[in-house]
């Protein structure tokens, strides 16, 4: 870039304005509805005349948001926990390991990826109910890992193969033992694409909706963007709107978190698998 | 790119095609192994999650299996796929499923293109506009879906409020462009990103020779970036096809299919919580498997879209 004119600014800033605020307006107005005093919900202006806290203390103590939202992280952080080590196994041995039926892995992962959920619903339904496994953590936990396999494998070894591996073998002359070489060289190496990988399976799970209301039918395992979505049925709540707002920018807030600090690894992660093939 | 496979394993493996076939070596053999076994896990449970159960609903579809009617479970053949492809619902709902794919990942791509250029492009705020994009990508669709329904709420949201109170969840059309307009808003970035790390392949220099010559922006756009950019393009065609066939949250959000909004996942749903119907239910899924099928055929075969992860040259 020689010389950026005033007027060439100008074009980019607005574009770069558009951009912004056509994204955000949709999250303000949720996190606007969900200050709005009940008696005013019904006023269609786009930021609350009268502020209020009531929404998100009703939501906030009542079990019917309360367990799901535990469910919701427990049932995250353990297939993601899950996912990141099978793929992280998987994908060393698809970046590093010559053998055969790699390509048929490769291709399987692939088949997974984009497999249509619902097709899942109506088998995975009666096996669950029949192994007892319906309504339990492990009933979502199981198919999130394997829907969240592929991502991982794909992202991982990506990032695998970026990995100098040459500097395993440096630090084994060295005179580490292989597992110094591994927890000192390759372990801090490959930790940035695990951690992406990870938040990319965390937030497919935290996302996911038609396996969480299909193999559910209580809080006893429905997680929270399921219960949302049943909030509106019950009559529990006086007016469900700003109840379900509240409980809506709730379960925001970890992703706006994870944006904001991540931004860089999620443009990475989502783009590797799809670029470097 | 695929530079071929690995780095540093490239010595050990360079020697391995002569002396494949009859005799290994002891430590090829040690490799596979190792191979075999990291990656059997991985396997085991995607196996078990999903080429089992689709068995077993292809098993389901040729049962009328009714949990309505549990006694009454008895082997009929084809006739539940039947029963579905003379439906007119399975018709209607495959009609909005198409139509909702098409129009979404057809706005999708056009806007995605234009976010992409302007992420690589622009000269300040970089950071800031990649940062927000990825709200909507990372967003629960529940929460986004239901931002969208009270906006068009009448009397109650702001969107409904501007255009005269209308209240365009009500009507088929009107609630079916609602849905599009919710599926692009989320999704758009994604395909942005895809499409970005598409531009970074765009040697700069070709862009300053072509410009040299005095070809227009446009000109540079069509017969440089686009050529260039065709894999990662259908790439991101294809993801966002199969991810676009396969809406459910935002339509159940947004209208529970009603009016006849329903997609072919929203009608696959109903058949199974409402009316507990299995046989219908597998028949359904299988349709839905053998349709996406098709798409992925028509893009691997029909434009050579390389599969993302496959060791193939482009």
């Amino acid at each position: 870039m020689a010389t950026t004119t005033a007027r060439q600014k100008v074009g980019w800033g607005t574009a770069n304005t558009i951009v912004v605020v056509l994204t955000l307006i949709p999250v303000l107005w949720i996190v606007s509805l969900s200050f709005k005093d009940p008696a005013s919900i019904t006023d269609p202006t786009f930021f609350p005349v009268k502020w209020t806290w009531a929404n998100y203390s009703g939501i906030l103590t009542t079990s019917s948001f309360i367990r799901p939202l535990i469910n919701s992280i427990g049932i995250g952080l353990i297939a993601t926990l899950i996912a990141v080590v099978l793929a992280s196994m998987a994908a060393y041995a698809v970046a590093r390991l010559a053998f055969p039926g790699k390509q048929v892995l490769i291709g399987m992962s692939l088949l997974i990826a984009m497999f249509p959920a619902v097709a899942l619903a109506t088998p995975m339904f009666n096996i669950e109910r029949i192994l007892g496994l319906f309504n339990t953590w492990p009933g979502l936990i199981i198919p999130y890992v394997a829907t969240g396999l592929p991502l991982g494998i794909y992202t991982l070894s990506a990032f695998f193969r970026e990995i100098p591996w040459e500097l395993e073998k440096a630090a084994k002359i060295d005179g580490a033992t292989p597992f110094q070489a591994f927890t000192r060289v390759i372990a801090p190496l490959a930790a940035p694409g695990m951690v992406t990988t990870a938040i990319l399976v965390f937030l497919f799970c935290w996302n996911e909706f038609l396996l969480a209301i299909t193999l559910t039918s209580t809080t006893a395992a429905r997680t929270a963007p399921a219960a949302i979505g049943f909030f509106s049925g019950s009559s529990q709540f006086a007016v469900p709107t700003g109840s379900i707002s509240a409980a809506a920018v709730v379960i925001t807030i970890p992703i706006i978190v994870f944006v904001l600090f991540f931004q860089r690894r999620i443009v990475a992660g989502l783009t590797s698998g799809a670029v470097k093939g | 790119m695929s530079t071929t496979t690995q780095t540093a394993a490239v010595g050990e493996q360079a020697a391995a095609p002569g002396r494949r076939r009859k005799q290994l070596s002891e430590g090829a053999r040690a490799e596979r192994r190792l191979g075999w076994m990291l990656c059997a896990p991985a396997v085991i449970v995607m196996i078990a999650v999903t080429a089992y159960p689709i068995g077993y609903a292809i098993y389901l579809s040729l049962e009328r299996y009714n949990l309505a009617f549990p006694n009454a479970v008895k082997f009929v053949g084809l006739s539940n796929y039947g029963a579905v492809l003379s439906s007119p619902f399975w018709w209607h709902a495959l009609t909005v499923t198409v139509i909702i794919t098409v129009i979404s990942v057809g706005v999708e791509l056009v806007l995605g293109m234009l976010l992409a250029m302007l992420m690589y492009r622009t000269l300040f705020g970089r950071g800031t506009v990649r940062t927000t994009i990825l709200i909507p990508y990372g967003i629960v669709t529940v929460v986004a879906a239901y931002s969208w329904q009270y906006a068009w709420t009448p009397s109650e949201g702001y969107l409904s409020a501007a255009f005269n109170n209308s209240a365009p969840l009500t009507k088929t059309v009107t609630a079916i462009a609602v849905i599009i307009l919710a599926e692009i808003w989320k999704t758009t970035p994604f395909m942005a990103l895809l499409l970005m790390a598409g531009l970074s392949l765009v040697p700069e220099d070709l862009q300053k020779a072509a410009k040299v010559d005095g070809a227009t922006t446009w000109q540079r756009f069509v017969r440089i970036t686009l050529p260039l950019m065709k894999p990662a393009i259908l790439v991101a065609l294809l993801f966002r096809m199969l991810d676009a066939f396969r809406i459910f949250d935002n339509i159940y959000i947004l209208t529970t299919g009603a009016n006849g909004t329903g997609s072919v996942s929203v009608l696959t749903y109903d058949n199974l919580i409402t009316a507990l119907n299995l046989g219908t239910g597998s028949a359904l899924s299988i349709l839905i498997l053998i349709c996406v099928a098709i798409i992925a055929v028509l893009f691997i075969k029909g434009f050579g879209t390389a599969a993302p992860g496959s060791d193939v040259r482009r």
